[in-house]
């Protein structure tokens, strides 16, 4: 097990290992995916929502998105770098 | 080319954010035509133009999308249209995949996704003006090479911005690209590895980038995304767009209630021999014109705001701000705009609720927008406080006065969230929502974008709304003007019409929560629109007042002679729920494309202020 990008603190960054599924037939993590979330890709963590650090702001690639706790945890990571 | 040929049927495709809809804009100049794909609410948006050879375009820019693997209503229609499998819409000659050059990483996966549907295609490569400020490097050449379809540079908010696609269009013609392998088609199960592995090859083969983001983007964020800076922010853009709805759009209200008075006034000058038909033409028509008219300055007001936010990428930040406060009351932070702009007028309210993806998010925020307090209700508002709430100072620095009204507008926020949480407990489809929201890059607003955009809005108000409105007001005309008093009627002649009867019929219903017959036929012609109340009011105790201040003036010290003080607070927590909107209605039944949506609303508004009003009227008979 991995560190999921749902645990990466605001200014840290790694790299994708897998999108898993949470459930099967996953909208969520099949859109995660199409969005670049796949191995090797760079991520980091821009910024975070104002009540309760929720939602999470993620770089990847040339673009940002913002993403709800529950669907940053089913990103894996590896090498988390601060 | 040949003028004569058949128009060229061209589909604009891209991912949200992608400056699709500043191309289709620049193509056609801003004429075209808004509507709906039949059966659901998804905008279908097609215009024409003629390129510089003549040929005639017909072009049809479908909703933005991500991927073919649909995961909304308008990602359905894009994947069927351009997979030429959409009832209904004949498949296009040609599709236009436009792609921001800015953001290639992800928009080339889209445009690959297109190509594998084998289908003629062309790529725009939009905002290369940005592109090229920042530094990055496309080599089209090497790219068009590499993806074996057309690629032209195209500047959308740029006079001429759109000459290489023109000449492409002119040009020779593409041709439908390799036939696709049937597996190739199963976007599902390819959704991750090996697009984007083409992409990073594509990327790598022609294009530098400079870095991965734009410094200013950065700089910006930091600021309006600060943890205790960025809701500060938010704060004062929300209070400023406040000021302007009701500031700005005052005066202007003011000329078109005047204007369109005195138009009433002139042509029912013309038909003085024609009482009947005067009365009908001044009452009925000009005075639904009126209604529907009043209206629009505010919402064009607010729509300026909205448009200038949303084209300048701030609108999806303060979605971030505020998402995990609303998603707890069973909303997303996308319902936070359509629920300001309620406390203007629900109308455009529910017309902005279309940002948002979740279509349970949107039906959710579009029921409870009508419990925003808007200004609608103001007229009735101060009429009551002022004649029944003492004017008398509360802790030496508040007004008891100013605390009502607050309690009022509190009430509906208050209310909003309660409706939009049990709403949340009862849906049957527990399955997650999702949030995913791009935070494009910062954007100077393009002014022809703004205003095509809001002549789009102010058309889809005047044509659905006004039209529903309209014929609502005749009818009420209708029904409080017939049939007439009889000669030496000593009461005022609505008491001898229709709507003077349903009113004293209603009375029994509304008596347990203290109303009188009077204001029951007062809230028959304020189905029209909330403010009306006050002058139907006037016109039940026969006072004969000019315009609505004046008959508030009046009839202040009439209502405080007869009504009792329960009877008074009863209206006011009726008027907090107040279903009696015909016009809000309207736009729930064209943006949700339901009737059975209008009943809920109207059902459970009027139960809610039917059970308030009841609560607070024996309350208050109790105490008093």
């Amino acid at each position: 097990m991995g560190v999921r990008l749902s645990e990466l603190k605001k200014g840290q960054s790694a790299v994708v290992r897998q999108v898993e599924d949470a459930h099967p037939d996953d909208a969520v993590a099949r859109r995660l995916r199409e969005l670049g979330f796949v191995e090797g890709e760079p991520v980091r963590v821009v910024a975070t929502g104002p009540i309760g650090r929720d939602p999470i702001l993620v770089q990847i690639g040339f673009t940002r998105f913002a993403l709800r706790r529950p669907e940053a945890a089913r990103v894996v990571l590896e090498g988390v770098a601060a | 080319m040949n003028a004569a040929a058949p128009a060229l049927h061209v589909a604009l495709v891209g991912n949200p954010n992608c400056g699709k809809t500043a191309l289709f804009n620049r193509l056609t100049g801003g004429r075209q035509k808004v509507a709906n794909y039949a059966g659901v609410t998804v905008e279908r948006k097609e215009g024409r133009f003629e390129t510089p050879a003549g040929r005639s375009v017909r072009v049809l820019d479908l909703p933005g999308a991500y991927s073919l693997d649909a995961a909304s209503p308008d990602e359905v229609i894009t994947r069927d249209i351009c997979a030429g499998r959409y009832a209904g819409e004949a498949p296009p000659d040609l599709i236009v995949c436009v792609l921001d050059a800015t953001n290639l990483r992800l928009h080339l996966r889209f445009a690959l996704e297109l190509k594998r549907l084998g289908r003629p295609m062309v790529i725009a490569l939009n905002m290369m003006d940005v592109a090229r400020k920042r530094g990055i490097r496309i080599d089209v050449a090497r790219l068009q090479a590499a993806l074996g379809v057309p690629v032209v540079e195209t500047v959308a908010v740029q006079n001429g911005g759109a000459a290489a696609l023109l000449a492409q269009l002119d040009g020779a013609w593409p041709g439908a690209s390799a036939a696709t392998t049937p597996g190739d088609t199963d976007f599902a199960a390819d959704a991750g590895q090996a697009l984007h592995a083409q992409v990073r090859a594509l990327l790598a083969h022609a294009v530098t980038m400079p870095r991965a983001t734009s410094a200013i983007d950065d700089a910006i964020d930091a600021v309006v995304l600060h943890r205790a800076g960025g809701l500060a922010i938010l704060a004062v853009v929300m209070f400023l767009i406040f000021q302007a709805v009701f500031t700005w759009a005052a005066p202007l209200q003011d000329a078109v209630t005047d204007g369109v008075a005195a138009a009433g006034a002139w042509v029912g000058g013309l038909l003085a021999s024609m009482p009947l038909l005067q009365s009908l033409v001044t009452d009925g028509i000009f005075a639904g014109l009126g209604t529907v008219l009043t209206f629009l300055p505010q919402i064009l007001v607010l729509f300026l705001f909205i448009l200038i936010l949303e084209e300048s990428g701030y609108l999806p930040r303060a979605a971030f701000l505020l998402d995990t406060l609303m998603f707890r009351a069973g909303l997303t932070g996308r319902s936070f705009i359509p629920l300001l702009s309620s406390f203007a007028c629900a109308i455009p309210g529910i017309m902005a609720t279309r940002s948002i993806a979740d279509p349970r998010d949107r039906l959710t925020t579009i029921l409870v927008a009508p419990l925003m307090t808007c200004s609608a209700r103001l007229p009735i508002y101060t009429l009551l406080i002022a004649a029944f709430i003492p004017r008398r100072d509360v802790l030496g620095v508040f007004n008891l006065q100013g605390i009502v009204l607050f309690v009022l507008y509190f009430a509906g926020i208050a209310s909003a969230l309660a409706v939009a949480w049990v709403i949340k407990r009862l849906r049957r489809d527990k399955s997650e929502h999702m949030l995913i929201m791009e935070l494009p890059s910062y954007r100077l607003p393009s002014p022809r974008s703004v205003l095509v955009g809001l002549w789009e809005r102010a058309v889809i108000f005047v044509r659905r709304v006004g039209g529903i409105l309209l014929a609502l007001t005749v009818l009420l005309w209708f029904l409080s003007s017939f049939p007439a008093p009889p000669d030496g009627a000593t009461q005022p002649p609505i008491d001898y019409s229709f709507a003077g009867r349903i009113g004293h019929w209603m009375a029994y219903v509304f008596a347990p929560i203290g109303f009188n017959w009077q204001i029951c036929v007062a809230l028959i012609p304020g189905l029209a629109a909330r403010e009306v109340a006050v002058s139907s009011l006037a016109t039940v105790y026969a006072l004969s007042a000019p315009n609505e201040d004046a008959a508030a003036t009046l009839l202040g010290p009439a209502i405080a002679a007869q009504w009792s003080l329960a009877t008074a607070l009863s209206l006011l927590a009726w008027y907090v729920f107040a279903p009696q909107c015909m016009s809000t209605l309207a736009v729930i039944r064209r943006e949700t494309n339901s009737w059975r949506n209008v009943w809920i609303a109207t059902g459970y508004l009027f139960g809610l202020a039917y059970l308030a009003s009841f609560i607070t009227y024996q309350v208050a008979r109790a105490l008093t």
